[in-house]
């Protein structure tokens, strides 16, 4: 027995070491680098805040930013992932259901740089959206604006991001005993009623973790940033990038990692939290 | 279905859905064969191949970038699936100690705030001359590949019907035998999958090629990045097809390698 465990940890080793050595290693080196004040002329290197303290004067305003456009982002990703969840499960008209099953997945293997063009284009001032919303009446086009900013961010976001929550929400629907919803329209509650408080409650665990990983996915996005609302405010990850190509200032690009770390992490804990109390209940 | 009132709600919901996914594609399409384009026209005001011409000169760059991308993912591919293969067995078939914290180790670089991490690597491959090469870009991206090809192959491994190899090895074959004949041949749809997850997200990786390749490496997405900011529309819509043809196939075509009984297994 002893063996056959040496022989199987031999057989998954090579690939742990390539994750502790290209993941861990650098990532401990980042939290602790946080903390690490550079050697600067005849002063040796030595431990303090000043890294966070010179981080949150110079991006302090980006940081809340971050955390606005990520919160935003990820509640509207969940809204709408329920929504095509939902409508999947309830429906009931099958080309409606087979048609959007179809379309909600497009954006799932289009990557970050890719939709950031796509939409450097779609939401600009005379992009395809001002000309359609123009087209319908909505607005008028020579007066229109553009939506390169915070807001196109968002969009970016929910775009691409909403197609992986809605893969695993309506998995996690499709997994359910269809007798409570059944029940449920027996009794002759609204579809929304059967959504809210059937179906949600029983997919919660699959909806939170699709909901965190697409926290942590776009809060460390630096195409989308860099290429959709450029100028000030920006996102963290653009600041980090900007603090190591053009001052080389990994001090201050760590702190703010480990920020964006520690907003992460508070998500998770929140989660975690919520779930071992819920247990307990249960 | 027929079209009536009762359906109306649900077709323009459907549609404006199809809007909100496909206008943006459709955008990009148009600028892909735009010639000049100037407000406050609503369509280009000539439309042809002028640029595609212009991508493809050898002097332009692109084909570079394309065959670097592709010389890239085709070694992370064969990276990860090198450490993967052996693991997926092992996680699948084997007894290991806190296999779930394993398990859950090959996620962490998905599911950790990624762009610090990169900058540190990018740090540690300067200091030992890894940096703005090929081999260093590709060490950086078989571990962000890790998650799919380690998960993929436990899973396929597991669907294995495990009597199939205790038969191989009454038989009197050596488990080494057993492994090659019988476990990795059916194995190998699931494991094929894993491979193009693996080699489609080297291809589209953009942010730890940014800290760790450039300027040296130019990987198809840094190059479209570099158009895009530039202005060039048109190149940058171009280049962006190039990345979305594959992926895109790949999408219509993923339920034919992963079957649902290796699905139903992934990151179990």
């Amino acid at each position: 027995m002893r063996e056959s465990r040496f022989v199987s940890m031999t057989l998954v080793a090579p690939a742990l070491f390539l994750v502790a050595g290209l993941f861990l290693w650098p990532l401990g080196k980042s939290l602790i680098g946080a903390f690490v004040i550079e050697p600067d002329g005849e002063v040796a290197s030595r431990i303090g805040i000043d890294n966070f303290i010179k981080a949150f004067s110079l991006y302090g305003q980006d940081v809340l930013y971050t955390v606005g456009i990520v919160t935003v982002a990820t509640l509207l990703v969940g809204l709408i992932s329920v929504g095509i969840g939902g409508y999947i499960t309830l429906c009931g008209r099958p080309v409606m259901v087979a048609a959007l099953k179809w379309l909600y997945r497009w954006p799932l293997f289009i990557p970050f740089v890719v939709v950031g063009q796509m939409m450097r284009t779609f939401l600009a001032k005379n992009g395809f959206m001002n000309n359609s919303f123009e087209a319908i009446g909505l607005i008028d086009g020579l007066t229109a604006s553009g939506y390169l900013d915070w807001r196109g961010i968002i969009i970016a976001f929910v775009w691409k991001q909403t197609a992986f929550a809605a893969l695993l929400v309506s998995g996690a629907m499709a997994a359910l005993d269809r007798s409570t919803i059944e029940a449920g329209r027996d009794l002759g509650a609204s579809p929304w009623r059967i959504l809210g408080e059937i179906i949600v409650p029983q997919i919660k665990t699959t909806l939170m973790v699709s909901l965190i990983l697409s926290f942590v996915t776009m809060l460390s996005v630096l195409s989308v940033p860099m290429m959709i609302g450029t100028g000030t405010p920006t996102m963290m990850t653009v600041d980090m990038a900007w603090r190591i190509n053009g001052y080389s200032d990994y001090g201050v690009a760590n702190a703010l990692g480990f920020i964006s770390m520690a907003m992460a992490g508070t998500v998770a804990w929140i989660y975690l939290k919520q779930a071992v109390k819920e247990g307990g209940q249960n | 279905m027929r079209l009536s009132i009762k359906n109306l709600p649900h077709i323009l919901l459907i549609a404006l859905f199809a809007w909100v996914i496909f206008g943006p594609l459709l955008n990009m399409l148009i600028w892909a064969f735009t010639e000049s384009w100037f407000f406050p026209a609503k369509l280009p005001t000539v439309w042809g191949f002028k640029y595609w011409e212009r991508v493809f000169r050898p002097q332009a760059g692109a084909i570079d970038s394309l065959l670097t991308s592709v010389h890239i993912a085709a070694w992370t591919v064969v990276v990860s699936l090198m450490v993967a293969i052996p693991a997926g067995y092992a996680l699948a078939r084997r007894s290991l100690p806190v296999r779930t914290l394993i398990m859950l180790t090959f996620l962490i670089p998905q599911a950790f705030p990624s762009v610090a991490v990169f900058i540190n690597i990018g740090r540690i491959f300067y200091d030992i001359g890894l940096n703005g090469t090929i081999f260093g870009v590709v060490m950086v991206h078989s571990v962000q590949g890790l998650v799919y090809a380690v998960w993929i192959s436990t899973a396929a491994f597991s669907a294995v019907d495990r009597d199939l190899e205790l038969a191989a090895r009454d038989l009197g074959s050596s488990p080494l035998l057993s492994f090659r004949t019988v476990s990795l041949p059916i194995a190998a749809p699931g494991i094929m999958a894993s491979a193009i997850f693996v080699f489609l997200n080297s291809l589209d990786e953009f942010t730890g090629t940014f800290f760790v390749g450039v300027p040296d490496i130019t990987t198809l997405p840094l190059m479209m990045y570099t158009a895009s900011m530039e202005g060039n529309y048109q190149i940058a819509s171009i280049t962006a097809l190039f990345l979305l043809i594959p992926s895109v196939g790949f999408m219509l075509v993923v339920e034919r390698f992963l079957k649902s009984n290796v699905v139903s297994k992934i990151g179990v």
